[in-house]
């Protein structure tokens, strides 16, 4: 009897969850359906959910007629390349600080952080001037760099994170057996630390693709990054909500897919270590 | 433990990473201030001239100042009002005992990870318009008159979109800290004849306390910046409406190119942004500790 009442209860949660689950996720579920529809059909009162004629004549279009394989491999670049920086100057970092301690570790980790605190707005002067007085400006090399700097204090702090709970007792055998600084790290540390850091790219990765305040101001049409690519949507010309579509599906689809296989990281990552 | 061998090379492997970081915290920042002091414009050249205090007199007594600021505490409060609530009601909604629990958790978090300017141009567009819009269609179903979102309510609207890419943050963190509550306690109330209510209030919610105070003071500091969904949605209007602070040095800076005076707003952004930074850093830094 319990059984059964605590099954009708489990089925009642279901399906509670499914539509709160659905409806939060429709937006997103409602773009990639409008991109595959035809404009007029995109914009019909009523809409048509499923039953309409499905075409891919929009992504033929937004991959052809824009330069949207630029703006993507833009965002590739970007991303990527700022995360792979970021990690060759964090590793180091963060490897020091969890193994070698001092009193000050605490307030460097705290310092770096703070630097993250600080608002965009604030430093957007100098930094549009530096970027237009060097060149900068519009160029993938500066927005990599700017975002090597934004996200440096989270690579950071993830790392420290997973590295403080690598057991320092196996590092201490080790160098009671004789490895040197080298082979500790390249044996012992790398295969132990490599889930960390795994989960710290791929979280960099995410925050770089979606950012947009330093993307959106200091690019134009030469390495805008796909964030800017459909801010130009804004201004649109003619029936376009189901190109708008497929290049939103297109732009958000790999970071999804991304995102879902770093879920458990993302609240580690985010919160800094502070909840886990 | 560690010997000066050890200590120097942790120092030298720091180095990059400290150093980087402290020439990206101070140079921008000096350069702010600095040109915060000029009359400096981009569109007049020439000598740009020490003039005080004159630009943040300019800037605190802008009538835009004061609705930029209003809108950005509205816009920070009304985001976290909808986030922490929806967030706690779907934490305890997916930790239930469910059929297929992890694609429920993996479609409520999917807005998270949808770029600014896809999720303001979806909602605008698809939802939120007047005449093509779902939201219209459902307001007719209803027999209502359809709203046009962003010229009537263009802040709640703003509001909306942005809550709707935080709610997951706000839920995966709750969610989290909720399954570490010892479910032993819990039922040890419920045998004591707590209702479900007194359960919440006094065992549940003292629990989630750190975690809802992480993610209003993460949520805060990004909030504070929120920008890209203003830009491509209302740009700051109708009037100045929806424009917050880091919206209205954007414009001082890049649109009206007053250098100086946009430097001035940098500044008071700071200063504002640095207030919640205090105590978020005295949180995490507790934690360190523990």
């Amino acid at each position: 009897m319990a059984r059964a009442v605590s099954n009708r209860r489990k089925w009642t949660f279901t399906i509670i969850a499914w539509i709160v689950a659905l409806l939060i996720f429709f937006p997103i579920l409602w773009t990639v359906l409008t991109s595959f529809k035809t404009e007029g059909t995109a914009v019909a009162v009523p809409p048509h959910f499923l039953f309409f004629h499905w075409t891919t004549e929009n992504y033929a279009e937004v991959w052809s007629r824009s330069s949207y394989v630029l703006y993507f491999w833009n965002s590739v670049v970007i991303s990527i390349g700022s995360t792979i920086i970021g990690l060759v100057i964090a590793i180091p970092a963060a490897w020091a600080m969890a193994f070698s301690p001092t009193k000050r570790t605490k307030d460097v980790l705290m310092w770096m952080l703070s630097t993250k605190m600080m608002p965009a707005v604030g430093v957007l002067v100098p930094i549009y001037l530096i970027f237009k007085n060097t060149g900068l400006l519009d160029t993938r090399t500066g927005l990599v760099i700017i975002m090597t700097l934004i996200n440096l204090p989270i690579i950071v702090w993830m790392l420290f994170t997973y590295f403080k709970e690598i057991p320092n007792d196996i590092l201490e055998a080790a160098r009671m057996d004789g490895a040197t600084l080298g082979k500790e790290l390249l044996y012992i540390l790398t295969p132990m630390a490599v889930p960390g850091i795994a989960s710290t790219l791929l979280l960099n990765i995410i925050l770089a693709w979606n950012e947009a305040f330093w993307t959106l101001n200091l690019t134009a049409s030469n390495a805008g990054p796909l964030t800017a690519f459909i801010a130009s949507f804004s201004a649109p010309e003619g029936l376009f909500y189901a190109k708008l579509s497929a290049a939103s599906t297109m732009a958000i689809a790999p970071i999804l897919i991304l995102g879902w296989f770093s879920q458990k990281q993302l609240v580690r990552g985010l919160t800094f270590g502070a909840v886990k | 433990m560690a010997t000066l061998h050890t200590r120097a090379s942790a120092r030298l492997m720091m180095s990059p990473a400290v150093i980087l970081l402290f020439i990206w915290m101070i140079v921008p920042l000096a350069l702010t201030i600095y040109y915060s002091f000029l009359d400096y414009n981009l569109l007049t050249p020439g000598a740009h001239n020490f003039i005080g205090f004159t630009n943040y007199r300019f800037f605190l007594t802008d009538p835009a100042f004061l609705i930029s600021i209003w809108n950005t505490i509205l816009l920070v409060l009304g985001v976290l009002l909808i986030t922490i609530v929806g967030g706690i009601a779907l934490a305890l909604l997916i930790d239930q005992p469910m059929h297929g629990q992890g694609i429920v958790r993996i479609l409520v978090i999917a807005p998270f990870f949808v770029m600014p300017t896809v999720s303001a141009l979806v909602w605008k567009n698809m939802f939120m318009n007047p005449v093509n819009g779902l939201f219209a269609w459902i307001a007719h179903l209803f027999g209502l008159q359809p709203i046009d979102w962003l010229a009537e309510v263009p802040l709640l609207s703003i509001i909306i979109i942005v809550a709707w890419g935080w709610l997951p943050f706000a839920t995966l963190i709750i969610l989290t800290a909720l399954q570490s509550l010892d479910e032993e306690q819990r039922e040890a109330a419920e045998m004591d004849g707590a209702g479900i209510v007194s359960q919440f209030i006094y065992i549940t919610l003292p629990h989630l306390a750190r975690a809802i105070t992480v993610v209003i003071l993460i949520e805060t500091i990004f909030l504070l910046s929120i920008f890209a969904e203003i830009l491509v949605t209302t740009n700051g209007g109708p009037g100045t409406d929806t424009t917050n602070l880091t919206y209205l040095v954007y414009s001082q800076a890049l649109l009206q190119f007053d250098v100086g005076g946009a430097s001035a707003g940098g500044i008071v952004a700071i200063i504002l942004a640095n207030i919640v930074a205090l105590f978020l850093l005295r949180i995490v830094g507790k934690n360190l500790e523990a």
